[in-house]
């Protein structure tokens, strides 16, 4: 491949990653071809976190980490510190369990920390557990990432050799083993009680919450507390420089740095690690620092701003900041910080069938407006495309959607036909979330490019209920 | 009889250790026989329901949730190409069909003589790579077809194409059914010590010390 001066920046051994400027937090190391060694790791301040753990008190941690209010990196957005404070008192044993199963659309982050810094995570989860007072975690890795299996198998070996993870860490008395699992092959065990299942030995569909809050009820029944691969990765850097310099980046909500993905029509597709809630979309895809803008300079038409079970955002929404609370009141989410640009040339219908498609073939089949719902969904998107499509049909998807996702869906404002935003989440009658992300594409797509859908659909007249299958066809 | 050959037996054993109840070994277990035999026979999930203390309809009923269990033979390699949104826009679909058209098998087939295996992918998180195919869950990135017929190449030849692929991933290409060329491993020595969750019933013992 050529290299265009557009995509300078790039470090080979850490595909995709961009080093840019800005704070790097938990990217650091990147940039070095051996990162993943201990060697490497200690002799770039590695472990200090948790040494520094160990001089505090558990709860001493824990109240670092509150302060920090870092919020959870795997889509939901919830303050890491305060989930820790959810297990029931006196509930015995509890388990860590770490969600690296990251597989939602356009979403490449966890991977990389697994493959390039395996040890900062491993230091992350050790400071998790004594905080917690734990003696055993699971580290979930998606079983497609062969790396990063390889990777952390590699320095589970080598901090357990070292004293770090074990028997008297560092010659303490604090105790804790940490095993990595790895999956099979689903989607849907990203979803923490679905997770729990496939650690269980189980089929990975998700449990009914109530009652099944894995905080209360988790692994083999027990107090469990699931938390995503980056943000454990932040961890160490927060004991190591406090909570109050953690707060010095980002905005006040959303504090610290977060990485993004972004993939799709732009000039320099990467992960960038960026300040939290004060950097704009606009700036993330046309900025000298990021992406460099459209490619050939095309016009945007619309973009996913938190992995495909978000709702599109389009150029009106370019200028918000990416955090969390204004992106939800928007209308959509920023979700897995994972997002898709798709310039003027995109076949709107096409990239919805695309993202519909997903969620079909991964819908565990546990709730049926689920199972059913987007398999029709599929199925009525592809024959619209196959030039089959029916007048009725943009209704029938609008009406399977609200069979998922009762009432106003959340969406953009469109401030040419004069719609507000809908605010995120949406509702569901299913147990988790897979059913109504596969609404987002499809309210997304009709509400702004029904002119789209409706030149695709070929066949004008309603088809009279009398007559019979073979004069259909004909 | 069992289906494990000594040296796996050994494994399995281990790796039902690591775990406080013994079925969450299930998946790994899984794993551990396709990687010896290619692909999830009857026999191997009879030994696998022993191992974990359930059934072999169990083990059935959770393997075949799980798209990487095969339970029919596949070829040595298998090819997957992601046709998600982000590879789509960057030329997945054209890919596809340069796939389908070398190897000459529809989506889902092996070829004739046993080697390649073809399917589709679901996104692999490698989407700033667009578009990306794996072999075996090796990574190729920015994955032209001329990528594609390149490694093929080294395959029918016997050759590792690993270091036309990502970057950070070099050495020999595995068989199917291998996953991490590495394996973890505890030191008895340095366990903390895993229990059956009803053995415990309180907090660990370390937590007294240190408070």
């Amino acid at each position: 491949m050529v290299e265009s001066p557009l995509q300078t920046g790039y470090i080979k051994h850490a595909p995709g990653f961009v080093e840019n400027e800005g704070p790097k937090l938990i990217t650091s190391r990147f940039k070095h071809t051996d990162s993943f060694t201990l060697d490497k790791y200690l002799s770039t301040g590695g472990y200090e976190g948790l040494r520094s753990s160990l001089n505090r008190l558990p709860n001493q941690v824990h109240d670092e980490v509150r302060e920090a209010s870092l919020l959870g990196r795997g889509g939901a957005g919830f303050p890491a510190g305060i989930k820790w404070g959810f297990p029931p008192e006196g509930v015995w044993p509890r388990y860590l369990v770490v969600n690296g199963d990251e597989s939602e659309i356009g979403t490449y982050k966890d991977r990389l920390l697994m493959e390039r810094d395996p040890h900062q995570l491993i230091e992350g989860v050790l400071i998790a557990c004594y905080a917690l007072g734990l003696s055993q975690a699971f580290l979930y890795v998606r079983g497609e990432m062969a790396l990063a299996q390889e990777r952390i198998a590699l320095a589970l070996d080598e901090a357990y050799k070292a004293g770090y993870i074990g028997k008297n860490i560092l010659g303490t008395k604090f105790s804790v083993d940490v095993v990595m699992h790895w999956g099979a092959g689903a989607y849907i065990v990203g979803e923490e009680t679905a997770l729990i299942e496939s650690l269980e030995g189980k089929r990975g569909m998700p449990r009914l919450k109530p009652p099944y809050f894995p905080a209360a009820i988790g692994l083999y029944g027990k107090p469990t507390i699931v938390n995503n691969v980056e943000t454990l990765s932040n961890l160490p850097w927060i004991l190591n420089n406090g909570a109050s310099a953690y707060k010095g980046f980002g905005s006040e909500s959303s504090p610290g740095t977060r990485m993004f993905a972004i993939s799709g029509h732009v000039k320099r597709p990467g992960v960038y690690e960026v300040e939290h809630g004060v950097t704009t979309f606009r700036e993330l895809f046309y900025d000298e620092n990021f992406c460099r803008g459209i490619r050939d300079d095309n016009e945007l038409k619309m973009f996913i701003p938190g992995g495909g079970s978000a709702p599109w955002f389009f150029q009106e929404q370019l200028d918000l900041p990416l955090e969390a609370s204004a992106v939800g009141a928007a209308g959509s989410m920023l979700g897995s910080g994972a997002m898709v640009v798709m310039d003027e040339t995109t076949d709107a219908v096409k990239a919805c069938l695309s993202v519909v498609r997903f969620f079909a073939r991964e819908s565990c089949g546990k709730c049926s407006p689920c199972r059913e719902g987007t398999t029709w969904e599929e199925k009525i998107l592809q024959r619209i495309l196959d030039g089959d499509g029916r007048p009725s049909d943009i209704d029938l998807l609008l009406d399977i959607g609200d069979n998922i996702s009762p009432g106003p869906y959340p969406a953009a404002a469109f401030s040419d036909e004069g719609l507000d935003a809908v605010p995120f989440p949406p509702s569901q009658t299913t147990i988790c979330p897979l059913g109504p992300s596969s609404v987002a594409p499809i309210v997304s797509a009709i509400r702004r490019f029904r002119n789209e859908f409706e030149a695709l659909i070929t066949r004008r007249d309603p088809i009279p209920l009398s007559l019979k299958v073979e004069e259909v066809v004909t | 009889m069992g289906f494990f050959n000594e040296e796996n037996e050994e494994i399995a054993k281990e790796i039902v250790s690591r775990y406080p109840v013994a079925r969450s070994a299930l998946i790994p277990l899984l794993h551990l026989a396709q990687e010896q035999e290619g692909w999830i026979t009857k026999p191997a999930m009879e030994q696998i329901a022993e191992l974990t203390d359930t059934t072999s309809v169990e083990v059935l009923g959770t393997g075949t949730f799980y798209e990487m269990f095969k339970f029919h033979p596949v070829g040595k390699y298998l090819i997957k190409v992601c046709t998600n949104i982000s590879c789509q826009l960057l030329g997945a679909d054209e890919l596809f069909e340069h796939v389908k058209t070398v190897l000459d098998i529809e989506e889902g087939g092996t070829t004739e003589d046993g080697l390649f295996t073809f399917e589709e992918a679901e996104c692999v998180a490698a989407c700033t790579e667009a578009p990306c195919f794996t072999v075996n869950y090796r990574y190729f990135h920015r994955a032209s077809p001329e990528l594609f017929d390149e490694v093929v190449v080294d395959l029918k030849a016997g050759e590792s194409p690993l270091s036309k692929g990502c970057a950070d991933d070099q050495g020999v290409m595995p068989e199917h059914g291998t996953l991490s060329r590495v394996r973890q491993q505890i030191p008895q020595t340095r366990s903390a010590g895993i229990k059956h969750p009803e053995e415990i019933k309180g907090p660990p013992s370390w937590i007294e010390e240190v408070v």
